[in-house]
């Protein structure tokens, strides 16, 4: 062993150095942040959602009015002084509803994006570390949701969870909403992280880990999941845009989200008879949908380009 | 250990992959022992077979698409191919390791150094996290990885090379192992810590007395450290003997074709002879004997000397691996699995025997 003593020092040396510098402190997730905090479309959609979500968090910050507050001889004014963005149908202020709207509409996102990402991933980590007939299995279930129209599966869902008329607590609302949209989108996720597991199976250290006695439920969730979690984030990131929208789809067609519930879908449907009056109860809920889905997709395009190195 | 039962004994064991007529035979009855204490080396060409031993024996193997078809894995006399689950997977780590070939991912990426050794510390020995990167922390000392207490918190893509297989090694020693299965270990390292890791191994086997068994298609790293050699060959065991026997007297013209493709320093020859062909396709292994179509020697039809075989032999009849009568050898024996050994133990390694 005196050969080894003797030729290692210089390695020491070298690498002690490194210790000491911050960049050697590296792994996927440091190297990742490093480049995101130079990208501009990371702070612009960063800064963006985090306005949206004090503005969920704390609607009272932005607005002292009372978004459920109607001044029937109001109805449908234009933008002016007092009222921002005008007033609805009922004369409430529309600055306030897509001040209040935020809440509902992110939740419904959140949840609906961990929901899926969290359903999903376990059935692709599962199927990726069993394969044979658990994946094929798992693989024929995802198709059948897969499949599925999302607007037609959400009319069959939740038609058939709340007779047309009946009223409904608006907890109960959003959770229908979150599980309908979860139901409908896992088996996305789900491929995701298959794809991601089969390859991770196949690596190395999740040999050696077996090699050395850990047991299914380490090796899947402490060796494979970690490296497995980068492009389902990413999609999980970008879907919370989409599922925003969807849940505003929901609400337009009269079966999501509804009144005294107030989202960005539900003013949307409200106004749907009446767009050519008073255009401006339309466009102004409209806008921070799509301000926020692109926030969102953005986000998750910068991840991606952050966590995949092959973009790099 | 001469009376109880050998540490490592691998009985007769059976591998295909594939189905129908794809069905590849990569294990065609292997055996070989190891007893506490010594270095088995497994020689042999890519494909031979080598690594799915060593994974069937550490019960890793991928089943589908492998199939164990037969044999036995006794481990202290116990018999592993039919135990349960469970009692293996506690086997694996704690009396049985195995180190790969490319530590870089052989360590998961994700994970500091340490915190994937303290792992089995935290889950097998329920340590403590803090107590569990201690004991890391140690095993990697004991390694000679210096500045061992900072280097557990760096991660794999940190080290060197052979920095990450020490890393590996100290990895798979964690829970003290009574059998280490070394794949490849330095393949992936460049020549002058290939020497060094090799010197590592054998001083952590001497030291903990375990049985190692050391797979390798290098001759030059067998030569140094292996107490006896098994030469593979299309699945099978083609000669097994002490390392010095082998080296002075190849019985098997496979093991004598290895040795002549390998540089030397005491020879005067200049050129190489490298073994001509390829190693057969296992999904079709030639009849006879399976390294007939690539031996000079096969051939010898009248030419041999004393011949009463005719190369026909060689073409027909499988050679199973037999005890050559052989002085030299150690108390293990000498074993080749060739129809004509007898001549090739007698003739010097250098002597070239070709017609």
């Amino acid at each position: 062993m005196t050969d080894t003593l003797r030729q290692e020092p210089s390695l020491a040396g070298h690498d002690e150095g490194a210790v000491v510098s911050p960049e050697a402190e590296s792994g996927l997730w440091s190297d990742a942040w490093k480049q995101l905090r130079r990208r501009p479309l990371f702070i612009i959609s960063g800064v963006v959602i985090i306005v949206l979500l004090v503005m969920a968090l704390f609607p009272s910050l932005f607005t002292s009015v009372d978004p459920t507050f109607q001044v029937l001889d109001r109805s449908g004014e234009a933008p002016n002084a007092s009222s921002w963005f005008g007033r609805d149908l009922f004369g409430r202020d529309v600055y306030a509803r897509a001040i209040y709207g935020a809440g509902p509409s992110l939740a419904v996102g959140l949840l609906a994006s961990l929901g899926t990402v969290v359903v999903g991933s376990l059935a692709g980590l599962t199927m990726g570390y069993f394969r044979g007939l658990t994946d094929s299995v798992l693989s024929r279930i995802g198709e059948i949701f897969a499949g599925i129209p999302f607007v037609l599966g959400g009319i069959v869902i939740l038609t058939s969870l709340n007779k047309p008329g009946e009223i409904v607590g608006s907890t109960r609302l959003i959770v229908q909403v979150v599980l309908t949209i979860v139901l409908l989108s896992w088996p996305l996720a789900m491929r995701i992280m298959r794809a991601a597991a089969l390859a991770s199976s196949q690596q190395d250290y999740v040999k050696a880990a077996r090699a050395l006695g850990a047991g299914p439920l380490r090796i899947m969730f402490r060796h494979m999941l970690p490296n497995c979690l980068a492009p389902v984030l990413v999609y999980g990131t970008i879907q919370l845009g989409v599922f925003i929208g969807a849940e505003a789809t929901l609400s337009y067609l009269g079966i999501g989200l509804k009144d005294p519930v107030v989202s960005w879908g539900v003013m949307i449907s409200e106004v749907q008879a009446r767009i050519i009056q008073m255009p401006h109860a339309l466009f102004f809920p409209a806008a921070f949908l799509v301000v926020t889905v692109l926030a969102f997709v953005m986000m998750g395009d910068a991840l991606r380009d952050a966590l995949d190195p092959r973009g790099r | 250990m001469t009376d109880a039962a050998p540490l490592l004994e691998v009985e007769d064991l059976r591998v295909e992959f594939g189905k129908g007529a794809d069905t590849a035979s990569v294990l065609n009855g292997v055996s070989y022992r190891v007893e506490a204490g010594e270095t088995l080396a497994v020689l042999g060409e890519s494909g031979s077979g080598k690594s799915v031993t060593a994974q069937t024996i550490m019960g890793i193997l991928d089943t589908p698409p492998g199939r164990i078809t037969g044999g036995a894995v006794r481990f202290k006399g116990e018999e592993l191919l039919g135990a349960d689950r469970e009692r293996r997977r506690l086997l694996r780590g704690e009396s049985m390791a195995m180190i790969f070939q490319d530590a870089l991912s052989a360590l998961n990426p994700v994970y500091t150094v340490g915190a994937q050794i303290a792992e089995q510390f935290r889950f097998r020995r329920g340590m403590s996290k803090k107590d569990a990167m201690v004991r890391a922390a140690e095993l990697l000392d004991q390694v000679k990885i210096p500045n061992a207490k900072q280097r557990v918190k760096e991660y794999p893509h940190q080290f060197s090379g052979g920095m990450r297989q020490r890393a590996m090694i100290a990895m798979s020693l964690a829970l003290d192992p009574e059998l280490l299965i070394a794949d490849e270990p330095t393949t992936a390292l460049d020549v002058t810590v290939q020497a060094q890791i090799m010197e590592l191994l054998d001083e952590l086997r001497r030291e903990r007395d375990m049985g190692m068994i050391l797979i390798t298609h290098d001759l030059g790293v067998v030569a140094e450290v292996a107490d006896r050699i098994a030469v593979m060959y299309a699945g099978r065991i083609v000669e097994e003997a002490d390392a010095a026997t082998l080296y002075a007297h190849p019985a098997h013209p496979y093991t004598r074709g290895l040795m002549a493709s390998v540089p030397r320093l005491d020879s005067s020859r200049g050129q190489l002879d490298p073994i001509p062909g390829l190693p057969p396709s296992l999904t079709n292994i030639p009849p006879g004997c399976p390294f007939h179509p690539r031996c000079a020697h096969a051939d010898f039809r009248g030419r041999a000397p004393q011949s009463s075989v005719s190369g026909d032999r060689c073409r027909t009849e499988l050679p199973l691996l037999r005890v050559l009568e052989d002085p030299a050898a150690g108390p293990e024996g000498h074993r080749a699995a060739c129809h004509f050994a007898e001549q090739f133990v007698a003739a010097s390694p250098e002597e070239v025997l070709t017609p």
